[in-house]
């Protein structure tokens, strides 16, 4: 085998007193494709984001390109080492052309003007290499997910990269674009680069792949040479850590506790979009917490958007408690009894300048009203109050803004708006995402009270021992479906090696 | 995930410090509502001096606030409409609109004393059209208003056939000039700022004692939140550029009381920016969802009282522009170093 291109050695990555990425080594030889694997949040991001230039790693790591030491400062850094990456969101400019795009912030002018014919010249022939079927002067509005990323390749080979880093190429390709980008990656292998593969898709790393490492919790837990890839080896290497002892699951998920509380009360049926969802059924029952977990991009939140309205359906439609109903907007669904937890309280969530008494009372406010629309504010403050109690949420008053709360007490404040309505439905995304500890089990405390007084909750989440932790039964998505149902059973909990393969599809690799 | 590792330790920091917080946030609401009270104080202050004590007599306090009632009406309605982080420039023409068409009716024989409804009515009319531009088709409130600045001012033109109609005779036009004795020969009030302060009074109610209140604030604060959170969003922006028009059109009727006449091509001109002017002085955030309307009171009243004091204190027609210009920026710079301290991030 030929030197190494890229070799890093004791790379790590702090913020503030959280390690990122903890004393990884990884190297890459030229025309290899090498797979880079791990779960949402080990530490992927970032060991890219110090390739490229973005973050700076911790000293005493090592970073050697074609055996020189380098010293990564910034984009240009990154790109003077001859690294390029492609980012899950392509990163090009829809309203200007292919070439400027490829030549964006490298522009050639001539004279103080653009030399827009030169460039287009120059960008023929890598465009005609790639077996591109647009032209240089092609705007990029016009191009399709998979001719867009063919523009992103090109810029790579243009500033002469060595190394490509492609984060999930295949998230927004449909198969037939995907097929065409696997015949370019080896094509590109042959030429001798470097590829490195961030994938969730074990099919993907199986056609690829000459060498797979995998990430945990910021480290570099194995890496396997072709012959040694096999899927229950990576599954094991991704997910390989004990379950810890704080989530609380006193509820009783039996059938006899269903049959108590009678039946199905959420049934979706069918439901699918024009994009990321495609035909997806799930019932929950009262007093059941029920798991919808998958990777990041599978369509969870997607799901739950049609389910409460926020999004427009292209077929299926929603049961609750056997009736169908219809649910055009978050408000029908607030009053037919689903209320949703978003996953981003900050953007879709809270009002940050208003206070935790008007968070918690928004949804209510009409049903409290007297006369039609004049606030009843004993009663609200009242709410909030016993709001504050309930949850335990720590703030001087219920008057203060939300935006001054630390995150477990804002997403109390905002769990506290939605149990306000008395929903029949909970569905929480990714109900302790930047909550702390402490919180956190707080809040699957809180979850656990509820399933016991007869709610059906729904829990999206990309934490898999959460999961495992707080469900009686976890449905998985991929791609927009529903893979696959892993239940508890008396004897043995929640499989998560179950949960990750079929989040995968490495059940369908198997089986070949 | 490195964001998501560093926002849960940003966020555990300050639940320790709540209280401390909360102190905070308590001075900053306190500063945010007095806001520009001590200014409005220190320029009548100023002027009183500097005009050989012209400023504080009871005549010319008459006349400030007289000459503030219209641009009150028309900044508390701005009020709403910037609350939910848009903006209304039309509210001159609507105003200009909304006269014609009432001085129009007072000369009808029988439906004269009607001349009143039918301004408001008009105003709010051409309010409602705006709103349900921009709530239903998703159009940009500056781009829409100001289509109907242009518009709106046209039709204003048409409906006098580009002439000014006089009314020397129009009912109820005590509202313009007359008073509202409250102790006789001590005290009264002119009609046009009592019209004012109960505008201002009936806002306060509404921002704050109902859920429709509620429901601008938090379109305002946060748009996307509000739409999930089960809120009208459309209902609530066809609200506030009703209203915002509504008041236009009052504005129009106290306008025509006071002059007995109308025309459609200098009635208004540029009263949009006195209005917004008023509000963003008075503390209201240009993006949205802070803001009081006591503030926008204190932001007309300096309006007024900085003509009036200037005029007062003989500075030039020029340099009044020049300074009222300044008077608008320096309004802006203080709302960008105020959201510097809010919780807005």
């Amino acid at each position: 085998m030929s030197a190494p291109i890229l070799e890093m050695r004791r790379v790590s990555k702090s913020f503030f007193s959280i390690k990122a990425l903890r004393d990884v080594d990884l190297t890459v030889y030229p025309g290899e494709i090498h797979a880079l694997m791990g779960e949402n949040g080990a530490g992927k991001s970032t060991l890219m984001k110090i390739l490229s230039g973005a973050y700076r790693p911790d000293p005493g790591g090592e970073i050697r390109i074609e055996g020189k030491p380098v010293n990564i400062n910034g984009p240009e850094g990154g790109r003077a080492a001859g690294i390029a990456i492609i980012y899950q969101e392509l990163s090009l400019a829809p309203n200007l052309s292919v070439a400027q795009n490829i030549y964006l912030g490298r522009e050639v002018s001539r004279f103080g003007m653009l030399a827009r014919e030169a460039m287009e010249t120059r960008v023929g022939p890598i465009l005609a290499r790639l077996g591109a079927d647009f032209t240089p002067s092609t705007l990029v509005a016009g191009l399709s997910m998979g001719q867009r990323q063919l523009v992103e390749i090109a810029r790579a080979l243009h500033a002469r990269s060595k190394i490509l880093i492609m984060d999930e190429p295949t998230t927004a390709l449909s198969a037939g674009e995907s097929e065409r980008l696997f015949v370019l990656i080896r094509q590109l292998r042959a030429e001798g680069l470097a590829i490195i593969y961030i994938s969730h898709r074990m099919d993907e790393v199986y056609a690829l792949g000459d060498r797979v490492t995998v990430l945990r919790d910021g480290t570099l837990v194995g890496s396997l040479d072709k012959p040694e890839i096999r899927a229950d080896t990576i599954v094991r290497l991704m997910v390989g850590r004990d379950v810890s002892s704080f989530y609380k699951k006193d509820h009783d998920p039996t059938d006899d506790a269903k049959v108590r509380h009678g039946g199905p009360v959420l049934a979706a049926v069918d439901i699918a979009d024009s994009r990321r969802v495609k035909g997806c059924s799930l019932t929950v029952h009262a007093g059941e917490v029920v798991g919808l977990a998958g990777l990041v991009g599978a369509g969870r939140t997607e799901l739950a958007h049609l389910i409460i309205g926020a999004a427009p359906k292209t077929s299926g439609h929603v049961e609750l408690e056997g009736r169908r109903v219809e649910i055009r907007n978050p408000g029908q669904a607030l009053e037919a009894g689903i209320a949703y937890l978003t996953e981003d309280r900050k953007a879709l969530g809270l009002f940050l300048d208003m206070s935790c008494l008007d968070n918690i009372n928004l949804a209510v406010l009409g049903r409290d009203a007297r006369l039609g629309g004049i606030l009843d504010r004993d009663k609200a403050r009242d709410r909030a109050k016993k709001a504050f109690a309930a949850l335990g949420i720590r703030a001087a008053d219920v008057g203060v803004a939300a935006g001054g709360l630390s995150g477990g007490n804002q997403q109390k404040v905002l769990l506290s708006r939605l149990l306000a309505t008395t929903p029949k439905v909970l569905i929480l995304d990714e109900p302790t995402r930047g909550v702390d500890v402490g919180a956190k089990s707080e809040i699957y405390s809180i979850i656990d009270n509820l399933a016991k007084s007869g709610t059906a909750v729904l829990v999206i989440s990309s934490d898999l021992p959460e999961i495992i932790g707080i469900c009686d039964r976890v449905i998985v998505m991929r791609a927009g479906q529903i893979a696959g149902e892993v239940k508890r059973t008396a004897t043995a909990p929640l499989g998560q090696e179950e949960i990750m393969a079929l989040a995968t599809g490495m059940e369908q690799i198997d089986a070949r | 995930m490195p964001d998501e590792v560093v926002s849960a330790k940003a966020a555990a920091a300050p639940g320790l410090a709540t209280a401390q917080e909360s102190r905070r946030q308590r001075t900053r609401l306190v500063i945010r509502s007095v806001g520009m009270l001590p200014v409005l104080a220190l320029l009548c202050v100023g002027f009183h001096l500097f005009s050989d004590g012209r400023f504080f007599t009871a005549q010319n306090l008459g006349i400030v606030v007289q000459q503030s009632a219209v641009n009150t009406v028309l900044a508390a309605g701005m009020t709403f409409v910037i609350l939910t982080g848009g903006i209304d420039l039309s509210v001159g023409s609507i105003l200009a609109a909304s006269a014609m068409a009432g001085l129009i009716v007072s000369k009808f024989p029988d439906l004269g004393a009607l001349w009143l409804p039918a301004a408001v009515f008009t105003g709010a009319v051409f309010g409602i059209l705006n709103g349900g531009l921009i709530a239903l088709l998703r159009l940009p409130p500056f781009i829409v208003t100001l289509g109907s600045l242009t518009a709106v001012r046209g039709v204003a033109r048409l409906l006098g056939a580009d002439t000014t109609v006089f009314n020397p005779s129009m009912p109820y036009a005590f509202i313009g000039n007359g008073s509202l004795t409250l102790i006789p020969g001590v005290l009264s009030m002119p009609w046009l700022w009592v019209i004012a302060l109960l505008v201002i009074l009936a806002s306060w109610l509404l921002l704050r004692r109902t859920v429709l209140g509620v429901h601008i604030y938090a379109v305002g604060g946060n748009e996307s939140a509000a739409r999930l959170a089960g809120i009208k969003v459309w209902a609530v922006l066809i609200f506030v550029y009703g209203a915002s028009g509504l008041l236009a059109g009052l504005g129009g009727a106290m306008q025509a009381a006071r002059l007995y006449a109308a025309n459609g091509l200098q009635l208004g001109q540029s009263y949009e920016l006195d209005a917004i002017t008023a509000v963003i002085l008075g503390g209201t955030s240009f993006v949205g969802g802070i803001g009081s309307i006591w503030g926008t009171l204190v932001g007309a009243l300096i309006i007024a009282v900085l003509s009036n004091g200037l005029i007062l204190t003989g500075v030039s027609d020029v340099w009044q522009y020049v300074i009222k210009g300044l008077v608008i920026i320096g309004a802006v710079a203080l709302d960008r170093y105020r959201l510097q301290g809010s919780a807005r991030t």
